[in-house]
């Protein structure tokens, strides 16, 4: 009995890969055809303004407050961090343009998109795949109503603007946060770091914040709403909960592996500051 | 009104339609029986678009709609209406944005004119006074009374039912088939009606037909299906009918019973 267990597992291993690389391969297959279709859709009348305005409310305001306090405090942790380690140098003096140029080009985008898979991808995941789950994506198609217009295209778009909007106010946060811990537990003059700030925050960087931050707010949105879609109709209340913690998990891989592409892209090819 | 011509579906490997073909004649109430997984539902998913069909042609009104773009079937599906067996209702809107979410999408009416067809659809189904309730708060009977108005809003030529009773106590599954017979009458709809609810059925049906192993194995009408001589169709007969059409007289449901 033993015999073909093991021929079944030497053999199946192989298959095993191949079975899950072709579903791998397939869902990204599917996934970019719903990003294909969105982009499409965005495009084709009738523009229905009045969700587009109750996602960027549900996406950016509901989400102003968690984004600078999160942009705040990293900026305070990298205040403290630079200054320890820039001290036994004597260049604690450039704690100021440390924390500037890694909040404006990185963390400033980067905490932003995190806080928002987790507080918005997933919602849009759960949101979506509960309506699938009940058949009201059906009933959407049955009325005559695409669902990628009605849905996917004003939660995309909604995330594609409030993303770099909100990225924004939390390099604010982030300066503010460095300035607040720096000048407050160290010898830091708070006219000398402002100063420092000015004189290192370029429209370059800027830029790369804002293209970075509209690039995570549409792979957020494409991964929310592909996870959504993609359960069956079987999957019930479990599937929601896979897709909703798949979805968040996927949308955090998928904003790093951005960040390192468009990090190569805009610095090496590019060659912008 | 609606032709079905040897229809195929494959779900991983399982043929769920096998060469099905079915004719829905226009103003009659035809439904459509099965033991659970026969395929019904699926069948009307087909119908509808939600699903394309392996092989085989559906054609409603002259038009083969596996041939539609997204564009042309959407402008068809404007013309159907369908009452889902959750009911479907979107669960973040009022009763009334369900009602007129139709209206809303695919006309330029006003919010005054979608007031008055609200609540003229809600009356047609009976239910009043709940437009400004969310689906949460209603019972599933009105449920399926909303689902329904929604389905009525854009004055279908065409009603699809999917388990209209199930899930429902016999009181309101009465009313339900009630009101299926009253809107038929009213209306003078198409309704396609599946179930395996077989009170359900004979309360309904003009027209009938049962479907086994994905394929149509009896049509007629409820007076025709009670004398047709198959075992699959009489075992659902026997079990299932209410009292009152059962005649033990008949020699068809006599040999059934007997064995």
């Amino acid at each position: 009995m033993e015999q073909p267990i093991v021929h079944e597992a030497s053999g199946g291993f192989p298959n095993l890969v191949k079975t899950r690389l072709h579903k791998v391969l397939s869902e990204i297959g599917h996934a970019f055809t719903l990003f294909f279709q969105t982009l499409i859709q965005i495009f084709r009348p009738p523009f229905q303004f009045d969700l587009l305005v109750k996602q960027l409310l549900l996406i950016g305001f509901n989400s102003l407050a968690v984004v600078i306090v999160s942009g705040f405090f990293t900026g305070m942790v990298l205040g403290v961090q630079g200054y320890i380690q820039l001290k036994p140098y004597a260049v604690e003096g450039s704690v100021a343009r440390f924390v500037c140029v890694s909040v404006v080009k990185e963390l400033g985008p980067m905490i932003t998109a995190f806080v928002l898979a987790g507080r918005i991808g997933a919602s849009i995941t759960a949101e979506l795949s509960t309506m699938k789950v009940t058949e009201q994506i059906d009933a959407l198609k049955v009325m005559g109503t695409n669902p990628v217009k009605y849905l996917v295209v004003p939660r995309f778009l909604a995330c594609s603007i409030m993303l770099p909007t909100l990225t924004i106010y939390s390099t604010f946060a982030g300066i503010g946060g460095g300035f607040v811990a720096v000048v407050t537990l160290f010898d830091v003059n708070g006219s000398f770091f402002l100063l420092e700030v000015q004189k290192n925050l370029f429209v370059g960087s800027v830029l790369i914040s804002l293209i970075k931050a509209t690039s995570f707010g549409m792979a957020i949105a494409a991964v929310g709403c592909y996870k959504g879609f993609s359960i069956s109709t079987a999957g019930g209340a479990e599937g929601v909960g896979i897709a909703t913690t798949g979805s968040a998990v996927i949308s955090l891989i998928a904003i790093l592996v951005l960040d390192f592409v468009l990090n190569h892209i805009l610095f090496n090819i590019l060659g912008l500051v | 009104m609606i032709s079905i011509r040897n229809v195929t579906k494959t779900f991983g490997g399982k043929n769920v339609l096998n060469g099905l073909s079915l004719e829905i004649p226009r103003g009659e109430t035809l439904v459509i029986m099965g033991q659970s997984g026969c395929g019904k539902s699926v069948l009307l998913k087909i119908i509808t678009g939600l699903i394309s069909a392996d092989s085989g042609e559906i054609w409603f009104d002259g038009t083969e709609i596996s041939s539609l773009n997204g564009k042309k079937l959407n402008t068809l599906r404007r013309r159907i209406g369908m009452l889902f067996q959750s009911a479907a209702l979107f669960d973040s809107m009022t009763v009334a944005e369900n009602v007129a979410f139709m209206l809303d999408q695919h006309t330029d009416l006003d919010k005054q004119e979608m007031h008055k067809v609200v609540d003229e659809k809600l009356s047609l189904v009976d239910l009043a006074g709940v437009q400004d309730l969310r689906p949460a708060e209603l019972s599933g009977g009105m449920r399926k009374r909303v689902g329904l108005a929604r389905a009525l809003a854009f004055d279908p030529e065409v009603i699809f039912y999917d388990e209209p009773t199930t899930g429902l106590d016999p009181v309101t599954c009465t009313e339900i088939n009630q009101l299926i017979r009253d809107l038929h009458e009213r209306l003078q709809v198409t309704s396609v009606v599946v179930t395996h609810d077989m009170h359900s059925a004979f309360s309904v049906a003009t027209r009938m037909a049962m479907i086994h192993e994905g394929r149509q194995i009896a049509y007629g009408s409820p007076d025709e299906m009670i004398n047709i001589d198959d075992p699959i169709l009489q075992q659902f007969i026997l079990f299932g009918a209410p009292d009152q059409i059962l005649n033990m007289e008949n020699p068809i449901l006599k040999t059934y019973l007997g064995r």
